[in-house]
């Protein structure tokens, strides 16, 4: 079982070094969205402080969403994801090892550029570890809860905008604690409770995505 | 022939709807070992619909699918994935090869995922797209990728073969070979059912005809109209 979960996501992996574009187009956007927000407010260093974490967070949740349509619906065009359905790997394996991909291949870059990202944003020193960390928590969330998404609108022609409308809220709590955890450790108080809730959400999500968006798949097929 | 192969794939009185059009119904059929069952038939007659239903994607609105020897207790294997998975081998309409990687990858991923036994490259040889082994599938032509395609059923370990127009975008030769091997295949015991618009050119002794437009609706489909009608009125 392992051995095939390894299997695919090295596959996703290999497809997404080839076709090389899509990593790369994700971090751009990452970088170009947080670059707007001090041409549109202004270079006042407290201002950009003040709206820093929440900007990047923000730029993380638009980022993720970009790719998410393609996670389930390449497979679906070239006739895999049926082959996937009869093979006797489980569907709820597939749909994990392909969320896990998905986050390697999406959330992973866009983490390791945060840093450079908060200088160019004033981050306060003290913010840096704590960002990263609860960005480290918190964006599995961003792809399982994304994979339910890609799963229903995976036979949809033009789904991204549904998708996107679709999971935006569901991304608002990972948004919540994320940034809250962030605000509380920059200002000296215990974080321990958003950091829980905040990776409490991405193991229920993590937990329930598999069997929902295997459902909506099969659902979707037929 | 030993034993294990005098079990019968048979369907009854499957019907299938999609949407709220009939496609077909009370379409019956049986498929011996060392037989192959060719579906004929115009298009959007259901040929596609059938095969997935027996493979479990679509759900069948009535009938049943069994496998057995006529004399043992049949095994409904309709929406039996584990069955399905260990015995039966399905070629869509599409490939099912990712155009970045290489035949040889996508045939490795899939020998991984179902458990193939056959060595891909003797198998490659034998539908002549062994060459193509090392080239990406997207630089490959629509026949070589169905070839490649042909290669994962080959490898294959199930006994009874779904083929939904396994010859598209085949030149002769490659629709010779393919013709040869479905023989062997046959001749091995296993079962095909393929849906196809030319002659294949299977022994007529092994393969028995299945016109889809025998089990079309359109005569009750228009009496249904009829009912909602009146249920208007």
């Amino acid at each position: 079982m392992l051995k095939l979960a390894l299997s695919i996501i090295a596959r996703d992996l290999r497809l997404s070094m080839r076709h090389g574009s899509a990593t790369t187009m994700v971090m751009g956007f990452f970088v170009m969205v947080v670059i707007m927000f001090p041409f549109a407010i202004g270079p006042e260093q407290n201002i950009l402080e003040r709206i820093s974490v929440g900007v990047i967070w923000v730029a993380a949740l638009l980022s993720c969403l970009l790719s998410l349509d393609r996670m389930f619906q390449t497979d679906y065009e070239d006739g895999s994801l049926d082959q996937f359905i009869l093979s006797p790997v489980p569907l709820e394996l597939v749909v994990l090892a392909k969320c896990i991909a998905h986050w390697l291949t999406t959330s992973l870059p866009l983490i390791v550029i945060t840093p450079i990202l908060g200088i160019m944003m004033n981050l306060p020193e003290a913010a840096f570890l704590p960002l990263i960390l609860t960005m480290l928590l918190g964006t599995p969330a961003l792809s399982f809860i994304g994979g339910i998404g890609a799963s229903v609108t995976v036979t949809l022609r033009r789904g991204g905008i549904l998708l996107s409308l679709l999971i935006l809220p569901l991304y608002i709590p990972v948004l919540i604690f994320g940034s809250l955890a962030v605000k509380a450790a920059i200002g000296g108080y215990p974080a321990m409770e958003h950091l829980m809730l905040l990776s409490g959400f991405s193991l229920f999500s993590a937990a329930i995505a598999p069997w929902a968006a295997a459902a909506a798949i099969r659902a979707g097929l037929e | 022939m030993d034993h294990l192969v005098s079990e019968i794939l048979r369907g009854q009185n499957l019907t299938c709807i999609r949407g709220d059009k009939v496609i077909f119904c009370d379409l019956s059929f049986d498929v011996p070992p060392g037989r192959a069952l060719i579906l004929n038939g115009a298009n959007g007659s259901g040929k596609s619909s059938l095969m997935k239903i027996i493979s479990g994607l679509l759900p069948a609105q009535n009938g049943e699918i069994f496998y057995g020897s006529p004399k043992d207790a049949d095994q409904n294997i309709l929406g039996d994935k584990d069955w399905i998975s260990r015995n039966i081998c399905y070629l869509a309409h599409k490939n099912g090869l990712k155009p970045e990687m290489t035949v040889a990858e996508n045939l490795k991923f899939w020998a991984n995922m179902e458990h193939h036994e056959g060595d891909i490259r003797t198998e490659a040889e034998k539908i002549g797209v062994d060459h193509c082994l090392d080239l990406p599938v997207c630089y490959l032509s629509s026949g070589q990728a169905r070839r490649a395609a042909l290669t994962r059923v080959l490898c294959h370990p199930g006994r009874i073969w779904l083929l939904d127009e396994p010859t598209v975008g085949l030149d002769v030769i490659g629709v010779e070979l393919l013709c040869g091997l479905m023989n062997d295949h046959l001749t091995r015991g296993g079962s095909i059912l393929a849906a196809t618009h030319i002659q294949l050119g299977i022994d007529a002794d092994k393969s028995t005809l299945l016109n889809m437009s025998d089990f079309s609706y359109s005569a009750s489909s228009r009496l249904k109209d009829d009912q909602e009608e009146s249920l208007l009125c």
